[in-house]
């Protein structure tokens, strides 16, 4: 049993930045190199896509840029690979990845795909209620798109015992992705709660790449980090009993302090006593943090509680139309130009019949982001979008956002800024609800094949 | 003295379908007690205004001298769903920034950002 092994983050979701990717299988001295790539929509646009598009793979669309980037290194320093990038198709992304190993010389390297979580066909049977809202999850039916189960890390574990270099997975949660080489390479049970609070705790931690490097954290003159165009991806270095360092590839900007990494342990975090993930319940409150030198944290004492008899699904349906548009005013006057927009648009979406569910116009740069919590004495800016966005059942009724928009060319106020429309100004809802599956009832396949 | 959030904590946000969290870190542990004190889940609340439409729940990581909040019914209905162009709330946090707290003169040395 190896005393430390060292795991890097390779991406934190589907459009993140390559080269810190690159540069930590090259530099990161990495037994494990961990890519997630999805949000929570990820598998539903995919399968819309691909109803539409029969040439869309169904896995990550950067598949071969990511893989391109890290495999040589990876193979040169035997640095095994676990990635979600399979979406909706991981037995397919498992035959591109192969595909390039042997482009590049490597033949017999053993790739797992996982499978299993996608339940679409019988996502009815198998839940009851939605979480968010206690209907049954019947009244989905008429739009339901796809379902999918957040799989946990127990059938990367089984891949990586079976020798599998590289692994990919549908839909996994984030932290398991990072605590399955923990558990294989310590041994760890997949009961062993204390040990898989910990584990899942410094996953939570790497899972959203920079974030806990000096991404999404500079804030000049309050929170400044070195070079925050040039971050580098975490790295954790793990102990047996999950005690973990985060650092980063030296020479890379961002920073890890104990700013960085309290931020990221508390995001998208509820009640941080209870951290609902498939293998363990973590307990953040119990942590100890300590810088131990530039850019090094130790992170150790989060616990952990039994995992719960049931699996969280993921449910999404097409649920409408959004049609969004935005035009512009500047200089003196510009807000008082703005009001006069909007009341414009109102009363023209009215002469149009516009059937909406909800209708939003904003300022941008006033309100549009903060909406009802901006200040009431915010300073009137300069420059001013009038930004408009209405959610609607079908699309010909989003189509008449752009088209009223349109119409404040020639038809609006004096110093109306404004775009040709140069893409389309639709787009579909998918609305995503979720609900509970009881564990036993879902059956993770791991497929293996050879480069 | 009388100060914005901004000088005593940092903060980030975070989405989970139509619930936001708002992590408030106080920028040291001198300074966690002013905000455990004043910053509540009512105030919290109360400040965003509608921008929040449902309830507040406020857990307090007296470890991390943290308060982390979570915000129900803030993001429009879900990622998917929200007509706002920052649908994923990741601009948040920010609002907070500006809640202002009262903070006695022996701390001002653990402020940040005062000049």
């Amino acid at each position: 049993m190896k005393k430390v092994i060292r795991i890097g983050a390779g991406s934190a979701w589907w459009g993140d930045r390559i080269e810190p990717a690159a540069l930590n299988a090259e530099k990161g001295r990495l037994d494990y190199l961990c890519f997630e790539t999805m949000a929570e929509a990820t598998i539903s646009a995919a399968q819309v896509r691909a109803r539409r598009d029969p040439t869309f793979p169904g896995y990550d669309t950067y598949l071969d840029e990511r893989m391109k980037a890290v495999l040589p290194a990876c193979m040169r320093h035997g640095t095994r690979i676990v990635s979600n990038q399979g979406w909706i198709n991981p037995d397919g992304a498992a035959g591109r990845i192969a595909c390039w190993l042997r482009t590049l010389g490597h033949r017999g390297v053993k790739v797992a795909s996982v499978n299993g979580g996608l339940i679409t066909d019988r996502v009815l049977e198998l839940t009851e209620t939605i979480m968010e809202t206690g209907a049954p999850t019947a009244t989905l039916a008429p739009s339901l798109i796809s379902a999918e189960v957040y799989l946990g890390a127990e059938p990367i574990v089984e891949a990586l015992r079976a020798g599998a270099q590289i692994v990919v997975t549908g839909r996994v949660a984030d932290p398991s992705l990072f605590a399955a080489p923990m558990m294989h390479e310590f041994g760890w049970d997949a009961l062993d709660h204390r040990r898989l609070g910990q584990g899942n705790g410094i996953g939570h931690l790497m899972e959203c790449g920079a974030q806990v490097t000096g991404g999404y954290f500079s804030d000049p003159g309050f929170k400044d980090v070195p070079e925050p165009w040039n971050f580098g991806f975490p790295i954790a270095e793990v102990e047996a009993d999950g005690s973990a360092t985060l650092s980063k590839v030296e020479g890379t900007g961002g920073a890890v302090n104990l700013m960085t990494v309290k931020e990221q342990l508390l995001y998208e975090v509820h009640d941080p006593a209870n951290y609902i993930t498939p293998d363990v319940v973590i307990d953040f409150t119990t942590v100890r943090l300590e810088e131990v030198g530039p850019d090094r944290v130790r992170v150790t004492g989060i616990s952990g509680k039994p995992r719960t008899p049931t699996l969280k699904v993921s449910i999404s349906c097409a649920e409408g139309f959004i049609g969004e548009d935005m035009f512009f005013y500047a200089g003196p006057g510009a807000l008082r130009r703005a009001k006069l927009a909007k009341r414009i648009l109102e009363e023209r979406f009215k002469i149009v019949g516009l059937q909406a569910e909800e209708v939003r116009i904003d300022f941008l740069g006033l309100n549009a982001i903060h909406g009802a919590a901006t200040p009431a004495d915010a300073p009137e800016p300069y420059e001013i979008a009038v930004r408009v966005a209405a959610r609607t059942r079908t699309r010909e009724e989003a189509v008449k956002v752009g088209r009223e928009v349109d119409g404040m060319a020639v038809s609006g106020i004096a110093h109306t800024g404004k775009r040709v429309p140069h893409q389309d100004r639709t787009r579909e809802v998918i609305g995503v609800w979720s609900s509970l599956v009881p564990r036993e009832r879902i059956e993770p396949r791991v497929a293996y094949l050879e480069s | 003295m009388r100060v914005k959030l901004q000088h005593v904590a940092h903060a980030r946000s975070g989405d989970k379908g139509n619930t936001a969290n708002i992590a408030v870190i106080a920028y040291a542990p001198e300074l966690y007690p002013c905000l455990k004190e004043q910053l509540t889940a009512e105030r919290l609340k109360a400040f965003y205004k509608g921008a929040i439409t449902g309830t507040v729940e406020r857990y307090a990581i007296d470890r991390l001298a943290a308060l982390n909040f979570v915000a129900h019914g803030a993001l429009g209905g879900g990622v998917s769903r929200s007509l706002c162009l920052d649908n994923y709330g990741k601009a948040l946090s920010a609002a907070i920034l500006g809640f202002e707290l009262d903070v006695p003169d022996r701390l001002k040395t653990f402020l940040k950002g005062m000049t």
